[in-house]
């Protein structure tokens, strides 16, 4: 709970990452990133984050561009995007909460910050609000277990939490 | 106790800088190993007696020794600093303290092996370790401890982070190759094994963070000082990641060979609220279950080992008396089913299966067979019968549970059932085909 505030995430709509073409800037990023590897494709994973930090999430729009580029087929870039649960093939909300439930968290009472968070939200796991501010999701273990219960919003995590922690936090994304 | 090694800088300020790196006397095993020959370098590694730190606790210069020296390909080194082990959060802690003596170990390994470019694998949640690396190899790039002609030793190495997409099965290492090489992180088949043809078809040397952040402390002081400590087969200090029922979690440096009860006890502050310690798993989920009974087995490789668990990766999971092993199981049956890379059908359907079955024994629906299944199961999948690890690692947790918390597990399927129409279907054991017939195994 040291961080500043987490920032949203730019998700661009599904009319925006229809059809994608890299800019210079994407271009130069995706050059880097061939650099250090002696084999085009192993700059899947790398291209692939640069996109979904830029766009939010991985429309297929952007898996066709990506397979052009690194000479893939958009299956076999597909096949990998739907392997790593980290790659969102669907728009998320600005803040994406990801809540572990494995084992060490449970222990510490993660059980009932699950329940407040959907409670407070109104929406279970998988699903967005309304006004595309928060989407929940449950992980497993996040590699953190002395800190349990922990969320995961964006690219931050909030550890030790218990259900007066997690209503101030998400007062202060509210 | 004794002074920490790897955490040595924990506490201090800046202490992820190279200015404190250097403070304490950084830099200075490789200085040493560069002007050493690379066979020097192995045999001192071997002395040590350094075993991996990963899991597998396989003999750190051994594994080096497997490179090829003349296969005419380049040579790769990869960190693993995918740990995703529930339980585990060890690697973590060393990026975040020290990444420059991650980076120190992975210049002498490189040298050892005569890699010129290494890879750190990250999982992806580590966004901010990620970064915390990257600057760590930006401030050694200008001071020429990585590039070309390091020190002027006429040693090139580069160092590039690779961020991981949140699957716990690249950590393992065939893996975790596949996955660098931009496909979908489903491990291979061994052999042959990576040090033969590994990242690119190139020999590769996967090693741990930890294992990675002895070798500075080896080539400086030595390896019969290194072997000194811990015990005879498990040398050296181990980073514990203690969670769960503990007065105060993290991660706690020993020797290898302190009881579990120093650890829980003295370094942890015992179990809170005056509860008593009921069973605890001492290297991470995969690692078979341990009841209180067993709080004095040294922190070894070889005393878990006959205790009946592993050490792993370390990640001890301290559960008081509270706890239901049942919901406990189906917990980590949870994190399996869902970690599975859907490869090999024992643990695909395995997993799944088991899963299954434990959520319907929670809904008080379970019957006696199911315990039989389960048992089954446990016994099919493991062992050879899938290409990596991950087969075995979600069995031993079913066994073991129900191994040394049987009553617990009989109880929830006898209490006032209503009577089951369908009868869940029955594994073939291993007796019941030849080729798996191995005289004399009952597992429970």
């Amino acid at each position: 709970m040291s961080q500043d505030q987490t920032p949203p995430l730019t998700v661009a709509s599904h009319d925006e990452v229809k059809e994608i073409h890299f800019d210079g800037e994407m271009e130069d990023r995706i050059k880097n990133i061939l650099g250090r590897y002696s084999e085009t494709q192993a700059a899947l994973l790398p291209v692939l984050w640069a996109c979904q930090e830029r766009w939010g999430w991985i429309s297929a729009g952007i898996m066709e561009a990506i397979a052009e580029r690194l000479a893939l087929s958009p299956a076999f870039v597909e096949s990998v995007v739907t392997f790593y649960t980290m790659f969102r093939s669907r728009p998320p909300g600005r803040f994406h909460l990801q809540v572990c439930t494995t084992l060490s968290c449970r222990l510490c009472g993660a059980g009932p910050v699950i329940d407040e968070l959907k409670r407070t939200l109104g929406i279970d796991f998988g699903e967005t609000t309304p006004d595309g501010r928060f989407t929940l999701s449950d992980v497993k273990c996040l590699g953190v277990c002395g800190e349990g219960p922990v969320i995961q919003i964006n690219d931050d995590y909030y550890t030790r939490l218990n259900t007066e922690e997690l209503g101030r936090l998400l007062d202060e994304f509210k | 106790m004794m002074k920490p090694l790897l955490l040595r800088a924990r506490g201090e300020r800046n202490s992820r800088s190279l200015t404190t790196y250097l403070r304490f006397g950084g830099y200075g095993a490789v200085k040493k190993a560069l002007i050493m020959d690379a066979r020097d370098v192995i045999k001192e590694i071997k002395a040590s007696g350094l075993r991996g730190r990963s899991g597998a606790g396989v003999p750190t210069g051994l594994k080096w020794g497997c490179v090829p020296k003349a296969s005419g390909k380049p040579k790769y080194l990869i960190c693993n600093a995918d740990e995703s082990e529930p339980g585990t959060f060890k690697d973590r802690e060393i990026i975040r303290v020290d990444p420059h003596l991650l980076l120190e170990g992975m210049i002498i390994a490189a040298y050892a092996i005569d890699a010129h470019k290494a890879y750190i694998y990250i999982r992806g949640e580590f966004f901010h370790e990620a970064q915390m690396l990257e600057h760590a190899i930006g401030e050694a790039y200008r001071k020429k401890y990585l590039g070309k002609n390091i020190l002027r030793t006429g040693f090139d190495l580069d160092i590039y982070v690779h961020r991981g997409a949140g699957a716990q099965i690249c950590s393992e290492e065939t893996a975790l190759i596949e996955s660098i090489e931009g496909r979908r992180g489903q491990p291979r088949l061994k052999p042959p094994f990576p040090a033969m043809a590994g990242l690119f078809g190139c020999p590769t040397i996967v090693n741990n963070v930890e294992t990675l952040a002895c070798l500075p402390h080896i080539l400086e002081n030595g390896a019969d000082w290194f072997a000194s400590i811990g015990t005879q087969e498990s040398t050296g200090t181990k980073l514990f990641s203690v969670s769960g029922h503990v007065e105060s979690p993290g991660v706690y440096e020993v020797p290898l060979g302190t009881t579990f009860r120093e650890i829980i006890e003295d370094h942890c502050g015992g179990i809170p609220n005056g509860r008593e310690l009921k069973a605890f798993i001492p290297g991470g989920s995969s690692a078979p279950v341990l009841t209180a009974a067993e709080i004095d087995t040294p922190a070894c490789f070889d005393a878990v080992a006959k205790a009946g668990s592993t050490l792993g990766s370390g990640g001890l999971i301290v559960m008081d008396e509270t706890v239901d092993m049942v919901w406990v199981l189906e917990n980590l049956l949870e994190f399996y089913a869902h970690e599975s890379c859907g490869q090999c059908t024992p643990c695909r359907e395995g997993s799944a299966w088991a899963l299954n079955i434990l959520r319907r024994i929670r809904c008080n629906q379970g019957c006696p067979e199911d315990l039989e299944t389960l048992c089954r199961i446990a016994d099919f999948a493991c062992r050879g019968m899938t290409i990596c690890p991950l087969g075995d690692a979600f069995c031993e947790p079913i066994r073991s549970f129900l191994d040394r918390f049987g009553g617990e597990f009989r109880a929830a399927v006898t209490s006032g059932n209503p009577p089951r129409v369908v009868k869940a279907p029955i594994l073939p054991t291993r007796r019941d085909q030849s080729m798996f017939a191995k005289p004399g195994t009952e597992s429970c």
